[in-house]
């Protein structure tokens, strides 16, 4: 087997299971961005996947090839509004971020399941029928060796993911809102003191995070797992936490995490059929991106600083 | 100072009230009867000896994960990986109940203090990162528990087993299993577990208010830079205090190896117990007598909530909703604190 067949097989598997870690990295860029922690990824991550599907069985018959699309949009809402709680609770009633977002987790996961139950009589929905279809990108796919590596046979959301991120970085530092949104995150009273509203700031911010986890985990369970249960998300919204803070809290830095990590995944899950691969016992791919996270925390590679004012709740007129 | 200490109480109170008003709220809108649902819970958990030893037992981990959260918040630690430190401390009880042939007396407190020693050096590495790098234990204890997921599997597989997904049943002479304990409660699942936990609670109240070690621990967690102007090393208490966090959460694991399961297999996926762990000590006020009670409560409703399918037809997950729930009021006492404020001074 010759280096590009390897590279055939690895490369678009990568951007295949990073494009769910880029949606839902970029949300959590935004919100942490604006000083809110949100540990409640993972299951703002379980509520998109869970909206996805159920939406896709539910609608596949009137929408047709259109379902898949309007599930995304769906499950942006529905994340939306889910995290509201996880705003109102940190913003507004000043709890503890960490622990607000850990309650995010649980409800996510007991709701989503306690629905699936009353609505299917069983602990996992069937697979759905309507996913997205596999495209090559016009012109940029007939470019030599890159092409067919990069742009034939994806999925339209990988693409859109990687798309999102440039746009993510153009809203976070080249418009009034992104300084806002900075500014907020970084020093809220002097903010405050500029006319900026600091909680009106995070609650879009936090909104936005689950809009876009919301999103990251239907493409998750309508490109990969194609179906919900307990363990459709297992640990996703973790890792696009992990490459959030890999990323440096930078959009582009975010999505360059994602997608080492989605080729972690990949190598781990392809790895057995490419030789020399077939010796690395798969714990070593599986602890890769948490033990590089850590790395990356620890200054081994390059210092990470977090927003300024991460995890401190705002009270207007306290020094 | 006596209503203080009244709100302290009622925080907790209030919240499991709220929690189970919306658990029924979400039964009565998808359909089911919530009295019929909350008598299964009531009858699940506590309506027979059976019942009564199942509960229990589910309650011995959560009292020690719940000590090992709540030891870290008290020094201003958040420590996450209780669920890493668990697993670990599991792998390592097993495997010394596995590998070893030695009298009762000598092996099972080997066994234990091999997890407790497995779930201290796992929360070293983020203690060590945060006091001498000032890297967020949250992240680090988050990307720790999957670590220790993916390498415990890994050693299953490997050492513990012959590519299989389980290891063999440990000694009888590291077993927590009691005759005894199982007869009284018509062959329930209950062990000995439940007499380190509370004795753990029992350290861990001693450790944290009666001695001067507990007292430096509580005041760098009160105020690093006071402490550190008081002479003390805020980075060596950092450390301690995750360490012994971790021990109590290696311990947790333990239960689970060698009473409960009396073995280890792959996980797909988390226990929970560690997660839940950070729930029960929230309720429980992160202080020792509280936490008994919450790892009762929270025991209570998960094994009450296995009753619940069958005899009411409430999905077992109404439960987790509840907990969420309960950790979001808990969590958002300052709301709680304003109404119970605002209903005073109605009352005036």
């Amino acid at each position: 087997m010759g280096v590009f067949e390897i590279l055939q097989i690895i490369i678009p598997s990568a951007i295949f299971f990073a494009a769910p870690l880029i949606f839902t990295a970029l949300g959590g860029v935004f919100s942490e961005r604006s000083g809110v922690v949100n540990i409640g990824l993972e299951g703002l991550m379980v509520i998109g996947a869970f909206t996805g599907v159920v939406f896709n069985l539910t609608f596949a018959e009137q929408f047709g090839e259109l379902t898949p699309w309007l599930a995304l949009l769906v499950a942006m809402i529905v994340g939306a509004v889910f995290s509201l709680l996880h705003a109102v609770a940190s913003i507004s009633f000043r709890a503890d971020q960490v622990v607000s977002g850990v309650a995010i987790n649980f409800l996510a996961i007991g709701l989503s399941l306690f629905l699936v139950k009353k609505i299917y009589g069983k602990g996992q929905t069937d697979q759905i029928q309507v996913g997205f279809d596999k495209i090559d990108i016009p012109v940029l796919s007939d470019i030599p060796i890159i092409g067919p590596l990069l742009f034939e046979n994806g999925y339209v959301p990988s693409y859109i993911a990687i798309a999102l991120a440039f746009v993510v970085w153009y809203v976070i530092f080249k418009t009034p809102f992104g300084l806002r949104l900075r500014s907020v995150g970084e020093h809220p009273m002097a903010a405050d003191t500029m006319g900026i509203n600091v909680a009106r700031m995070r609650y879009i911010a936090v909104m936005l995070s689950g809009a876009l986890a919301g999103i990251g985990g239907a493409v998750y369970a309508t490109i990969i797992s194609r179906d919900f249960s307990h363990a459709t998300i297992s640990g996703h919204g973790f890792m696009a936490l992990a490459a959030m803070i890999f990323g440096k809290w930078h959009p582009l830095g975010a999505m360059g995490a994602a997608l080492f990590f989605g080729f972690a995944q990949s190598l781990s899950i392809v790895g057995q059929t490419i030789p020399f691969l077939k010796e690395v016992p798969t714990v070593y791919l599986l602890i890769a991106p948490y033990v590089l996270t850590i790395l990356a925390l620890t200054g081994f590679i390059g210092r990470a600083d977090a927003p300024k004012a991460l995890g401190t709740p705002y009270i207007k007129g306290k020094r | 100072m006596n209503s203080g200490r009244l709100t302290n109480f009622l925080i907790p109170l209030l919240a499991v009230l709220l929690g189970m008003i919306a658990g029924s709220i979400v039964m009565v809108v998808s359909g089911y009867d919530p009295i019929a649902g909350y008598s299964a819970l009531l009858y699940g958990a506590f309506g027979d000896s059976y019942y009564i030893g199942e509960t229990i037992r589910q309650m011995t981990p959560y009292i020690l994960s719940g000590l090992a959260v709540a030891f870290a918040f008290r020094t201003g630690l958040f420590n996450i990986g209780v669920e890493g430190q668990l697993i670990v401390g599991w792998l390592a009880a097993v495997w010394v109940g596995v590998a070893f042939e030695l009298p009762k007396f000598i092996h099972l407190p080997l066994a234990i203090l091999a997890a407790a020693l497995a779930g201290a050096l796992w929360a070293l590495i983020p203690g060590f990162l945060k006091a001498r790098f000032k890297v967020h234990e949250v992240i680090v204890t988050i990307m720790m528990n999957y670590i220790a997921l993916h390498v415990t599997n890994a050693i299953i597989r490997s050492v513990l087993s012959d590519k299989g997904y389980k290891s063999e049943e440990i000694h009888e002479s590291a077993s927590l299993r009691s005759e005894f304990l199982q007869s009284i409660t018509d062959y329930s699942t209950l062990h000995y577990g439940i007499v380190i936990a509370l004795i753990a609670a029992v350290i861990m109240w001693f450790l944290l208010e009666k001695t001067t070690k507990g007292y430096e621990l509580r005041a760098v967690g009160f105020n690093q830079h006071a402490s550190h102007y008081a002479g003390m090393n805020v980075s060596n208490n950092i450390v301690l205090a995750m360490v012994i966090s971790g021990a109590f959460a290696g311990v947790a694991g333990a239960m689970e190896g060698l009473g409960t399961f009396a073995n280890i297999s792959v996980k797909a996926g988390f226990t929970g117990v560690g997660f839940d762990g950070i729930a029960v000590a929230l309720l429980g006020g992160n202080n020792a007598f509280g936490i008994i009670l919450s790892a009762l409560l929270f025991g209570a409703l998960k094994v009450g909530a296995l009753e619940m399918p069958s005899s009411a037809g409430v999905p077992t997950e109404l439960v987790d909703i509840v907990i969420a729930l309960i950790i979001f009021f808990v969590a958002s006492s300052y709301l709680i604190r304003l109404l119970l404020t605002r209903v005073k001074k109605e009352g005036k």
